[in-house]
Parts: structure tokens; C-alpha cells; sequence
């Protein structure tokens, strides 16, 4: 597989994963304006999949689709972020993720807008406005229930907890794919985004008086399609449809 | 019969956004160019959001208002430059706040709100500016819910991208 395609879909996947897991909580957020929050995240999300996923297929000249991509492939040839697959766990761990990952989309998009590619540069302009929001609306919930009650501030930690060791991922798992986009100037190296992204999760943990965890952050291989057990489940649940009705439309 | 440029952006002026119906295509911007093929035209339209699930019954209306025009039309989906509010007319910010929608405040997204920041927003109602953010997130992706202090109004915001 070419790295520009390899790239679009850990790209494409890491979206589509953590949308779908999100979209879990249709109709179970704790208040109507944070199920409407949650879900229109996870629409966002999915548009990004969607975009990347035509884009791999069509640069990979298989006739693999959007659809195909996502519906017709198994948990090893998922290359999405560890950390997206997690369980959704109650709402401060959620909150953990979303804040996480979209901080992580942010520093990449936002190097992306420099991109030698120009799909991945327009991609990136259009999502990034989107993840701000995302990052926004995350980092107003990790103060709000950080810095509350005894109750809320103990969950909140503990989503953090959680979800701390998947995002070493994020940032140490550079191969070949990104070596070879870095060098022509299509995508920057992961472990260079480190720092910024890591100014972010510091400032607002200060803020909200979270503890950063120090315990090590060893899940990675999501990029290669190592995958922890729970995606499996996700993607049975995902793909049920078309694979039991092949030929549904809508 | 061969048509204008002119009479193809009235003709798209005739075909209103499927969720904000007082707006037409062209004044969300989300109408980029057309251009004359051998037979019809070629129209760009571009999302507001990724997700946004209006782009298909957007690029439906357009056809079929070609079709009832018996104008051959693609629609093609381009992605740069990115959608932003920037682009919505003044005189459609007026439309909106006429329907009590408020309309983007400034120009897009400033980088300070990522961290905290909050913009003042107008109650299209009672135009008080004394009002506060219920949820950044609102009926559709691109809207936030407000409410304002001293009506009382809960509103939607159209936020800035």
C-alpha cells in the first residue's frame, strides 16, 4: 500500500472508530444538550472519515469505497488509535477521550495545513475549525468537573487515568508511512507534535487541579492493526447491516 | 437555448437550505462557482461541515430545480478553499437574526475561544446582549444554544467556522 493511502486511512479510521463509539451515547447523555454535544461531535467525526476513506480508495485505484472501507474490513485491517476504540466508561471518561484525541487532531491538523498534498491541506482547513470546537467543548467540561464537587472531580481523574496510556500512541509510533510523508513534506512526523499537544493537556489540567498521571503510556500498534478487544465489538455492531443485507440502500 | 452565468446564479437563488429555509444556497456560500459544459452546466458546492447531512438534499434541490429549469447540471462537492461563516452576506445575517436565528458574530473562529474565551451575542429578540451559552453544540452542527438574561428567549447562535 502506497503512504499516502496508509496514512489517509489511520487517519480515516481513527475518526470513523472514535465517532462511532461516540455515537453510542445517542440518547443516553446525561442532559439533552450534552447528547445533542456528544452526537454532533460524532457526526463531525464521521464527515472527517468519510472524506478520508473516498480519498484512500480512489488514490488506491481498487475500487474500494468509502463503504467498502469501512464495512467490509476486519478488526486487523483497522488501523485507527487505540485510545478511540475504548469503551465509552461514564462521562468523565468520555470526556477524557474526546479532550485527548481532539487536542492530538488539533497539533496534527493544524501541521497538515502546510501539507505538500493538496487533498490533506484542504481536509485539514475544513476539520481543524470543527476539532477546535471539539477541544473547546471538551477542556470546559475537564475544569467544570475537575475543579467540582468531590464526586465529579474524583471521576474526572479517573478518566484521565484511564485513558492516559493510550496516548503515547499518539506520538511514538512513527514508521515507514510517516518517514516517507515527512521527507516529501505531505505529513509531519507524530513525535514532533508532542510538545504543543502536551502545553494544552498541561494548561488545562492546571486549570481544572488534575493530577497528570505518571504512570507509562505502552499501548501503541493501533497504526499497524494491533488492536486491544474491544473493537471488535464495535465493528460487529457497525457492520452488521450491510453485511447481513449486502445489497440495502438507503 | 443557451443560458448566462447570470440567469444559472438565479436560478440557484431559487433553492433554499433544507434546515435554515429563509436562506437561499448562494447566500450561505455554499454555492463556489459554476461554468458552462458541451450541454448544461457545472455547479460547486462545498459543506459547511463535514458531517453536515444537508449536502445530499442540497445537491437534490439543485437538481431538480435545473431539471425543472430543463438545464442539463453536475453538482461536484469541492473541499478548498474551507466553508466559513465569513461568507454568509450581511444581508442574510439579517435574514437570520429576522427569524430568530443570532447570526456569526466577528470574522471566523478566533483562536482564543479554544482555550476559554466567550464572544457577546446579540438576542435577535429583544437585542439585549445581556445573554449566555446553554450549549456549544445546538440543533444542527453548525449552531450553538443560547439564552438570553433578560427575555428569558432561549435562541440559536450561528457560530463562527
Amino acid at each position: 500500500m502506497n503512504p499516502d493511502v496508509a496514512y489517509l486511512i489511520r487517519l480515516g479510521d481513527t475518526a470513523l472508530v472514535a465517532g462511532q463509539r461516540l455515537a453510542e451515547w445517542c440518547g443516553h447523555g446525561p442532559i439533552l444538550e450534552e447528547d445533542i454535544a456528544l452526537t454532533n461531535i460524532s457526526l463531525d467525526l464521521i464527515g472527517q472519515a468519510r472524506m478520508l476513506l473516498d480519498e484512500a480508495g480512489k488514490r488506491e485505484g481498487q475500487g474500494r469505497t468509502e463503504d467498502t472501507l469501512a464495512f467490509h474490513r476486519d478488526v486487523f485491517d483497522f488501523y485507527n488509535l487505540q485510545i478511540t476504540e475504548q469503551p465509552n466508561g461514564d462521562f468523565g471518561c468520555t470526556i477524557a477521550r474526546i479532550f485527548f484525541l481532539s487536542s492530538f487532531q488539533f497539533v496534527q491538523y493544524k501541521a497538515l495545513l502546510e501539507s505538500e498534498d493538496e487533498f490533506l491541506k484542504a481536509f485539514a482547513a475544513k476539520s481543524l475549525k470543527e476539532v477546535q470546537y471539539h477541544v473547546k467543548h471538551a477542556r470546559d467540561w475537564v475544569v467544570r468537573l475537575g475543579d467540582g464537587t468531590e464526586e465529579s472531580r474524583t471521576r474526572m481523574q479517573g478518566g484521565i487515568d484511564q485513558m492516559w496510556p493510550f496516548t503515547g500512541e499518539f506520538f511514538g509510533d512513527d514508521d515507514q508511512v510517516e518517514e516517507t510523508l515527512s521527507a516529501s513534506g505531505v505529513a509531519p512526523l507524530n513525535a514532533t507534535l508532542e510538545a504543543e499537544w502536551m502545553n494544552i493537556v498541561d494548561s488545562v489540567l492546571a486549570e481544572a487541579t488534575l493530577t497528570k498521571p505518571d504512570s507509562t503510556r505502552h499501548f501503541k500498534g493501533g497504526k499497524s492493526g494491533s488492536h486491544t478487544e474491544h473493537l471488535g465489538f464495535l465493528i460487529a455492531e457497525m457492520q452488521f447491516l450491510p453485511r447481513a443485507y449486502p445489497d440495502a440502500t438507503w | 437555448m443557451v443560458n448566462t452565468p447570470g440567469e444559472i446564479w438565479t436560478l440557484l437563488r431559487k433553492v433554499n437550505d433544507p434546515e435554515i429555509p429563509v436562506l437561499n444556497v448562494v447566500e450561505m456560500g455554499i454555492v463556489r462557482a459554476v461554468r458552462p459544459l458541451n450541454d448544461g452546466w457545472e455547479v460547486d458546492i462545498t459543506p459547511t461541515y463535514s458531517g453536515c447531512p444537508a449536502m445530499d438534499t442540497i445537491e437534490a434541490d439543485i437538481k431538480q430545480a435545473f431539471r425543472t429549469a430543463k438545464i442539463p447540471v453536475e453538482v461536484k462537492t469541492v473541499l478548498a478553499p474551507a466553508w466559513t461563516t465569513d461568507w454568509i452576506t450581511d444581508e442574510a445575517k439579517q435574514k437570520l437574526e429576522s427569524v430568530g436565528i443570532a447570526p456569526p458574530v466577528g470574522s471566523s473562529l478566533d483562536k482564543r475561544t479554544l482555550l476559554g474565551a466567550e464572544v457577546t451575542v446579540r438576542c435577535p429578540l429583544c437585542k439585549s446582549e445581556d445573554t449566555r451559552k446553554v450549549s456549544q453544540f445546538g440543533s444542527t452542527a453548525c449552531k450553538a444554544l443560547y439564552q438570553c438574561n433578560t427575555c428569558q428567549e432561549p435562541f440559536d447562535y450561528f457560530k463562527c467556522l
